[in-house]
């Protein structure tokens, strides 16, 4: 994706909040959208996102499925803990090296990150790729390392729901 | 009252719950990092479900669209906003290293 798809990608996608905003569709606020996320993108420039890879539907269902499954299961889990008489949970910082140093990637995963089970994003090293997580209710080693293995599947949905087919074969062939 | 009211009061009321349980959770933890968890999951979960309740009993598209809006602003800014947050409290000692099991970051220099 080149710079020039990049706005007009992100042009699109402000008209499209513009729309929804109104809640009607009509021409005038499509117009007044273009109109108005057109001053924003030159008001405020955004740095082009580089995006190399493609779509796979399938992978993209996955992937949002599971979110979906992990962000209840982190809620219930978050939940019990803060309910639950006893001692004060321990937690532990991970770092994780992921394999597609990418911005994208980098950013994707973090957010999902955040969402999912136990995890909360402390400090991300940019130009090592590796992200520094906060995980909730670790007592030992083992479950830190059940935890990165955990990040590394969650960074594969992702990078197999939208990355290239390098990066795809990448994080495909780590696995096994 | 419909199957779709059964279903949008299960929502709005399961929704409150977590709303409520990340309350707790704030209050209860002992330090910012873990409060951290408190404030993205459950609380993003609840915010969903009450929504999604919200979303059911209205049912015409003017409403629909505003709540859909606020649900994508919510899963996108909630984690950053811990992030911030978090990386802060980190640097500046306010999280408590004795509950710590592992620090990886500690031998990491910040730049």
């Amino acid at each position: 994706m080149t710079r020039r798809d990049s706005t007009i990608f992100a042009l699109l996608g402000l008209t499209l909040v513009w729309i929804l905003l109104w809640g009607t569709f009509s021409w005038a606020n499509l117009l007044g959208g273009l109109g108005v996320a057109a001053v924003v993108l030159i008001a405020f420039p955004l740095p082009p996102v580089v995006f190399g890879g493609r779509l796979r539907p399938v992978a993209l269902a996955r992937f949002v499925g599971w979110f979906a499954y992990d962000l209840v299961v982190a809620s219930v889990q978050v939940a019990a803990l803060a309910c639950r008489p006893g001692p004060q949970p321990h937690s532990a910082i991970i770092g994780v090296r992921l394999r597609v140093n990418t911005d994208l990637n980098l950013t994707l995963t973090a957010e999902a990150l955040s969402l999912v089970p136990g995890s909360l994003i402390l400090e991300v090293d940019r130009s090592l790729g590796v992200l520094y997580v906060h995980v909730l209710d670790v007592s030992d080693r083992a479950q830190a390392d059940r935890f990165r293995r955990d990040v590394l599947a969650l960074e594969r949905r992702i990078v197999s729901a939208v990355g290239s087919p390098s990066e795809f074969q990448l994080v495909n062939r780590s696995e096994s | 009252m419909s199957a779709l009211d059964v279903v949008a009061s299960v929502c709005l009321i399961a929704g409150a719950a977590f709303s409520l349980a990340a309350g707790i959770a704030l209050t209860r933890f002992p330090d910012i990092l873990s409060r951290m968890h408190a404030a993205t999951k459950p609380q993003v979960l609840g915010l969903l479900l009450v929504l999604l309740g919200c979303a059911l009993r209205f049912r015409n598209t003017v409403d629909i669209t505003t709540l859909v809006l606020i649900g994508v602003f919510a899963l996108a800014t909630a984690p950053v906003a811990a992030h911030m947050i978090g990386r802060v409290a980190y640097r500046s000692g306010e999280h408590r290293a004795d509950l710590l099991v592992i620090d990886e970051l500690a031998d990491h220099q910040p730049r």
